[in-house]
């Protein structure tokens, strides 16, 4: 009996203690400052580029950058994003990191700051950080000091129907969020799912109240939430009113609450199969809808958030993430070189043409063909503020609560404060 | 052969038995340590793998449970049974215990009968009869997360089979959001888990009517018994060990239900399909709030354990007699 609760226990155990054998074993992994008798310096460079075209146009990078630096040997390690996630947990917690790490920056990046594991490289990027897009940066800036260099940055927003718009009379996208709530009724007037949402998965959900949020209260009001671990304050609950009042428009197409992303009958297929009019998705919408539906092909236009009246946030500020590397604490010279290599206009326009990443180095954007990834683009160069994803800003069980939280109101059995009142509840538990 | 060398035993009283010697004695004990070491060598690979594998995590989970932990390291923040308290205020745990009770309620009034049934009318003599309990047997063979991607298709809201085939013969106000419905997702999953395992409890049953001999039922109708009081009297009673293995295998499939949530709901919506198991698995894998995880575990952990030994204390004991309750049983 039990032989089932006895494995999962087991594994559960046993995956902890696999963690403490991965702690274990990398603090006596050898030194990887790399020095040698003929002066060649190992880096190590480890990223979550484990899919093509990227992992060939990334392993083509550090050759060529070998070949610029004769003295300077790149061994990559390349981890699927999973478990890279929970490799580096364990590094973190055994003191060392490798030389150059891929980052979201965040809540994570502050944990390895704060435990004193990271390079500051404000000082030493100086010279060529500016020429780099002020949002890309922004997720690895804390207190002012620069910890990692990005090499992709995106963002929410809405991805629209054009031939539904016109169909159901909206002349232009929606810019406040009166004007959204009628784009809503008109295309519901019509015999149109407004929107398409997955929400079995439930991030997609937190889309809307984060960026609500954001509108209403505004980002340091996010800041300060985060940091004093209090997300009661009156623009949250606007947020959630806000939320509910969407959400008593019936938007959603049939059977949401069941709807997965990506799958044949998901969110990104029914914008894809031109079912529903919109979704609030990322930067790779487009070729999700493609993947899991036929795709819109010129239909498919981009719209910013639009701005709630009377809220402290405006329609510029934009939310949203991307992918940079950080240097551990004492670092050789050479990881500096690569970042400066890595975020060259060079090295940017090659990662945007082959790798479909929207540009980091503003320069880079010619290589852009693709009209909506342009009018992304310019979103973000426009951008005023920033605010990565809330599941990155967070520890992780604050940001589970936000998903929860947020899918339980738009189900109906949340209010807008006991959605703030939970959030707070799981931050002080977290302390 | 051996008659010859040796003295025949059986000849009578009057021959005397040598006592055994001090070195037949000392052979003997060899013998014996010599099997015990190689019983003892046969047992140490999986003793091992058990205690280090099975047991000694579960202790550790056991131990977990009274700190807050997020997975990495040593726990070192003890909490005391903040954790149970915790978890019994829970809205989301009370309702996986609800939840829990409902399925196994569930399953033992519909479920089990249906099974049985489906045994007795293959148990007759039919055309074919092989190939329908093959066929009833097919699903249980599917593995659960198959089975979840295979019918969170066929539940699809609008665009899946259920729907369109209730369209096609004008029932379509049956048709609804099925797995996506609240109301509604723990009834679509227990026909899911149904369709699933009903096959299985019906070949032990199968199994279980064929061991019962022909005479019993032909004499019940010898002496009049009609077809229902030939089921009630004769079939079920020496059916009644066969079927309590199958509650019991049914009651803990219930409890430890996780594989088929995860794929088709994630214990959604809102909560609406949530098991113990898949709160466990939200807390530890993806809140990496492992002691409170773990505390969920230790709680399954002693339903589990309980109900197996009261079932086997009050239910199975004539079925086990001996084997678990009491060392009596061991053929002496």
């Amino acid at each position: 009996m039990g032989d089932r609760a006895l494995s999962r226990r087991g594994f559960l155990a046993a995956s902890a203690a696999a963690g403490m054998g991965v702690t274990a074993l990398s603090a006596c992994g050898g030194d990887s400052d790399g020095g040698s008798s003929d002066g060649t310096t190992t880096v190590e460079w480890w990223n979550i580029s484990t899919t093509e075209p990227a992992k060939t146009v990334w392993a083509g990078l550090a050759k060529k950058f070998e070949a610029q630096n004769p003295k300077v040997k790149l061994k990559i390690v390349q981890l699927e994003n999973d478990a890279y996630k929970s490799k580096m947990t364990a590094l973190t917690a055994s003191g060392k990191l490798p030389d150059i790490f891929h980052t979201w920056g965040g809540g994570v990046l502050k944990q390895q700051v704060d435990a004193g594991l990271v390079e500051d490289v404000t000082d030493r990027t100086k010279p060529w950080v500016d020429g780099l897009l002020s949002v890309a940066k922004a997720p690895y800036i804390l207190d002012d000091r620069t910890y990692a260099i990005p090499f992709d940055i995106g963002m929410v927003g809405f991805w629209y129907n054009k031939a539904l718009f016109k169909q159901a009379g909206v002349s232009t996208p929606p810019t406040t969020w009166s004007g959204f709530l009628d784009a809503v009724k008109k295309l519901r007037a019509k015999g149109i799912t407004p929107l398409a949402l997955a929400g079995k998965e439930k991030w997609p959900g937190m889309y809307y109240w984060a960026y609500l949020a954001m509108r209403t209260a505004g980002l340091d009001a996010l800041q300060k939430a985060s940091d004093d671990k209090d997300f009661t304050g009156a623009g949250f609950v606007e947020a959630g009113q806000h939320l509910k009042e969407l959400v008593q428009l019936h938007p959603f197409q049939k059977g949401f609450l069941g709807a997965a992303y990506s799958t044949p009958t998901g969110q990104a297929a029914s914008v894809g199969n031109g079912k529903a009019a919109m979704e609030l998705m990322g930067q790779w919408a487009p070729a999700v809808e493609a993947d899991a539906g036929k795709g819109l092909g010129k239909n498919l236009g981009f719209f910013p958030f639009p701005a709630v009246e009377g809220g402290k946030g405006v329609i510029t500020e934009v939310f949203g993430g991307g992918g940079g590397h950080a240097l551990r604490k004492g670092a050789p010279q050479a990881a500096v070189d690569f970042l400066k290599f890595f975020a060259s206009e060079t090295t940017d326009i090659q990662l945007v043409k082959k790798t479909g990443v929207l540009p980091v180095v503003p320069a880079a954007e010619s290589a852009i063909t693709d009209p909506n990834t342009k009018a992304v683009q310019a979103q973000l160069k426009g951008a005023t503020g920033f605010q990565l994803f809330l599941d990155q800003a967070y520890a992780p069980a604050v940001g589970q609560e936000v998903n929860d939280s947020v899918a339980a109101l738009i189900a109906g059995s949340k209010s807008p404060e006991q959605v703030t009142q939970s959030i707070t509840k799981t931050a002080k538990e977290e302390q | 052969m051996t008659s010859t060398f040796l003295p025949d035993r059986r000849s009578g009283p009057d021959v005397e038995l040598p006592p055994p010697s001090a070195a037949f004695a000392r052979g003997r004990a060899r013998r014996r340590l010599l099997n015990w070491l190689t019983a003892v060598g046969f047992q140490v690979p999986a003793l091992v793998l058990f205690i280090g594998l099975v047991l000694l995590p579960m202790l550790f989970a056991l131990y977990a449970a009274f700190f807050r932990w997020g997975g990495f390291g040593m726990p070192s923040d003890y909490t005391g049974t903040d954790n149970f308290t915790r978890l019994f205020k829970d809205p989301v745990f009370l309702g996986d215990l609800w939840r829990c009770l409902v399925l196994v309620v569930l399953s033992l009034a519909l479920q089990l009968p249906f099974a049985l049934a489906m045994a007795v009318a293959l148990n007759q003599r039919l055309r074919g009869r092989a190939v329908y309990r093959m066929l009833f047997f097919a699903p249980y063979v599917l593995s659960e997360a198959i089975t979840g991607v295979l019918f969170s298709m066929v539940f699809a809201p609008d665009d899946g089979l259920a729907d369109h085939v209730l369209g096609g013969i004008g029932l379509d106000g049956l048709g609804g959001e099925w797995f996506a419905d609240p109301s509604y997702v723990m009834a679509t999953l227990f026909l899911v888990m149904t369709w699933k395992y009903f096959g299985f409890h019906m070949m032990l049953y199968l199994a279980g009517l064929q061991s019962i001999p022909a005479e019993l039922t032909e004499a019940a109708l010898i002496d009049g018994a009609n077809a229902w009081q030939r089921f009630r009297n004769v079939t079920l009673p020496l059916l009644a060990p066969t079927l309590r293995i199958s509650v019991f295998l049914s009651v803990i499939g219930s409890i430890q239900l996780f594989d088929l949530v995860w794929v088709v709901t994630q214990g959604g919506p809102d909560h609406h399909s949530e098991t113990m198991a898949v709160t466990m698995f939200q807390y530890g894998f993806k809140r990496y709030q492992v002691g409170y995880a773990s505390a969920i575990s230790v709680v399954m952990f002693g339903i589990c354990l309980v109900f197996a030994l009261a079932y086997q204390r009050f239910v199975l004991r004539r079925d086990l007699e001996g084997a678990t309750t009491t060392m009596r049983g061991d053929g002496k």
